[in-house]
């Protein structure tokens, strides 16, 4: 245990020093890239029947488009959360698409576009971490990669388009049932709209040791990024799926509507992290849920850290006998931004259980609110089921919420619930200082130290990433208090 | 290196705890503050490590001639000033190897640290002051009882090797082997280039450690300064005689 910490500490001093020599500590620089192809701004039929038109899709596909465009418009834009009146539909590019290229070597994509991931460390990242990784840039995923171990054993990983048309009855199979278009207007949206995103299926009984990684970069002003993801980790399989995530700082806002749907088969076990850092000028309100079978356990690690706004409440449908979920989620919710993260474990079936952690850091005005959903089903025998959230305010504006909702409809449940609120304290802070610490060392150590138990959890490169940023935060608040 | 206290007075919340308290520290030095309970004894270790609930209302510290009355504690600590604090607090989920080693590279700026030597230290370290060597990838004072805390500034001061100590009332809450084991490093790090002041309320820890320098502080103020006779003097009579002094 205590050589792994050591080491941990090691080497994200080291990977922030390199992150720093490489000039990488801002994201939002931006690149002067043409669009090769634009639906323009708005949305409307003509654009979705373009998208799919421009895609080359199947007649199906197309007509769950449209059928998710009359539902997007039917619903009304959800006000029962954040402010979302700053999203100037009209004004929005839904589809843009930087290259028909898709490359399986970096040498192959565009120059400007390979700088750019250079910068953020995604080709290094996948020689030393990943078994796989896929690179999208606005709309499209441009780059993608496998290693040949894999792929021998089956394992197909690869943007949903290229899936679309190399796998169709498997993407059928699987598109839009976790996530039905009919869940919330940004899942319509996305539905109507979608391009990009990983499909990743583990076949029977594969355990994928090292992770698969999809990094998504929005360049375009004012750019809407609709990629859907489908994982399917197929009985007595492994996976661990991640996620990163930049854009420029634009002064007009980007939108982000993903959705995620991972099937956990019986006896499956999958694994999904993801650390968005989108510039404070993107609605980050992307749809994540798991359908876990008999035996099946799902593990959801997010680090939401960036963005204007995120809504994200990453769910876990227990449908197996026995399936279990484990949610970690960290929150910081820097000036002027707003977190509404969360988890919903929904139990329908006998010995089911599921734990749900929580932790969210407010700076400045910044606010954090945590919204769940625990639903126990009658029949749901033994079901179990913990929430802990934990929240760190740093300054006297900063403010945190906390709205659990539970739903409990069979007797043999167990349910605990655990909320706690704190601040930097000046006895830890002076302490820390007396050692010669300065005062921003002390209170992001003293943060990072609070995120300690789910920073754990996470892969050394996104924890480095956190790291770093929370420093960065830090550093920018100057005198805390 | 020399600590001069000139004239201190400062106040807690607007309520003027310290006045005019005067008290010079060199290299070499042994200094005993005693006191009665409410004296401002504690007060004058949070104000010299810059605390910022303590307001310094006059007066100045001054260190190796530089003038640090309005210093911050990172500040004071980089020049030299190292204060064992009474309740020393816990803080979740900072690692003591990795605390220890960010302090340490901003009091020694130019010593490179090569990781796994500073652990090695850091664990023997641990032995010497009687912490099982498990200690190092714990979070700082988080879950340790009183003595554990006790202990785990004088590592502190080990690994870090400041040169102007002060101790406040180190002997509290240690049993008889933990505070011979205490007095000993103390002894042991002493050199003539090393001050301590020893802040206690009970003269028994000056028993282990004789002091050079005595000085009694009531109501705030130095009401008396001797040398070690004059805690065996409190040790019979107590602190009242010195309220009339004073």
């Amino acid at each position: 245990m205590e050589s792994t910490y050591v080491n941990k500490d090691e080497e994200i001093d080291r990977l922030i020093n390199d992150l720093k020599s490489n000039g990488a500590l801002d994201y939002g620089f931006h690149d002067n890239i043409n669009p090769v192809y634009s639906t323009g701004k708005g949305l409307s039929r003509q654009v979705i029947e373009e998208i799919s038109e421009i895609k080359k899709e199947p007649d199906w596909m197309r007509r769950i488009r449209l059928h998710a465009y009359e539902i997007f418009m039917s619903k009304p834009v959800p006000t029962w959360g954040p402010d979302l009146s700053g999203i100037d539909w009209e004004n929005m590019t839904y589809y843009s698409s930087p290259d028909e290229v898709k490359a399986t070597n970096w040498d192959e994509v565009p120059k400007e576009i390979k700088d750019t991931f250079e910068k953020l460390g995604v080709p290094e990242m996948e020689r030393k971490y990943l078994a796989g990784s896929i690179a999208q840039y606005d709309s499209e995923g441009i780059y993608n990669s496998l290693k040949k171990e894999w792929e021998d054993k089956g394992v197909v990983f690869m943007d949903l388009d290229s899936a679309l048309k190399r796998y169709p009855d498997l993407v059928k199979e699987y598109f839009a049932k976790a996530v039905p278009p009919s869940d919330n207007k940004f899942a319509a949206l996305n539905v109507a709209v979608w391009s990009g995103g990983a499909f990743l299926y583990v076949p029977r009984g594969v355990h994928v040791d090292m992770p698969l990684q999809t990094y998504f970069r929005i360049n375009g002003e004012a750019t809407g990024q609709f990629e859907h993801t489908i994982v399917v980790a197929d009985e007595g399989s492994s996976v661990h799926y991640l996620e990163g995530c930049t854009a420029p700082i634009y002064s007009k806002d980007s939108l982000h509507a993903a959705i995620v749907e991972y099937y956990v088969m019986k006896n499956a076990h999958g694994r999904y992290t993801s650390v968005q850092n989108w510039s404070n000028s993107v609605y980050n309100m992307p749809t994540k849920r798991a359908w876990v079978e008999e035996n099946g356990n799902m593990e959801w690690v997010g680090g939401s850290l960036g963005s204007k706004v995120t809504m994200i409440y990453p769910s876990s449908y227990l449908r197996g006998r026995n399936a279990t979920t484990s949610n970690l989620n960290i929150a910081l919710a820097g000036p002027g931004t707003v977190k509404d993260t969360g988890a919903k474990a929904i139990h329908m079936a006998p010995n089911t259980s599921s734990k749900i952690i929580a932790k969210s850091v407010s700076l400045g005005d910044g606010k954090s609110i945590y919204r769940g959903l625990v639903r126990i089903n009658k029949d749901a025998v033994n079901a179990k089921s913990h929430v802990q959230c934990d929240a760190l305010l740093i300054n006297d504006e900063s403010v945190s919420y906390t709205m659990p909702h539970d739903e409990i409809y069979e007797p043999t449940a167990n349910f605990t619930h655990e909320a706690t609120v704190g601040k930097i304290g000046t006895e830890e802070l002076t302490y820390l200082r007396s050692r010669g610490l300065s005062e921003d060392e002390a209170s992001s150590l003293i943060v990072l130290g609070f995120l300690d138990d789910v920073m754990k959890e996470i892969p050394m490169e996104f924890a480095v990433e956190m790291n770093r940023l929370v420093k960065l935060e830090m550093s920018k608040m100057g005198a805390v208090g | 290196m020399i600590l001069e206290i000139k004239n201190l007075s400062a106040s807690v919340e607007d309520k003027p705890i310290l006045k005019n308290v005067n008290l010079r520290i060199g290299g070499g030095e042994i200094h005993a503050l005693m006191g009665p309970n409410g004296a401002g004894k504690s007060t004058l270790g949070n104000v010299l490590i810059g605390h910022p609930d303590y307001k310094i209302t006059g007066g100045q510290i001054i260190l190796d001639g530089k003038d640090i009355t309005y210093a911050t504690p990172e500040e004071r600590a980089r020049a030299g000033l190292f204060l064992a604090f009474q309740s020393p607090v816990a803080v979740e989920g900072v690692r003591i190897s990795t605390f220890l080693r960010i302090a340490y590279s901003h009091l020694h700026p130019d010593e490179k640290i090569v990781i796994a030597d500073f652990n090695k230290r850091i664990k023997e370290a641990m032995k010497t002051v009687g912490l099982d060597e498990s200690f190092i990838s714990r979070s700082v004072n988080d879950g340790f009882s009183g003595g554990e805390r006790k202990r785990f500034e004088i590592l502190q001061m080990l690994i870090l090797k400041p040169k102007m100590i002060v101790l406040d009332e180190i002997d509290s809450g240690l049993d008889v082997d933990a505070l011979r084991m205490v007095a000993e490093q103390l002894k042991k790090y002493f050199s003539k280039d090393v001050g301590y002041l020893i802040i206690t309320h009970y003269q028994r820890i000056l028993k282990d450690i004789e002091p050079h320098f005595v000085h009694v502080l009531v109501n705030g103020t130095i009401a008396m300064d001797g040398d070690r006779t004059l805690s065996d003097k409190i040790e019979e009579n107590g602190y009242d005689w010195l309220k009339e002094v004073a």
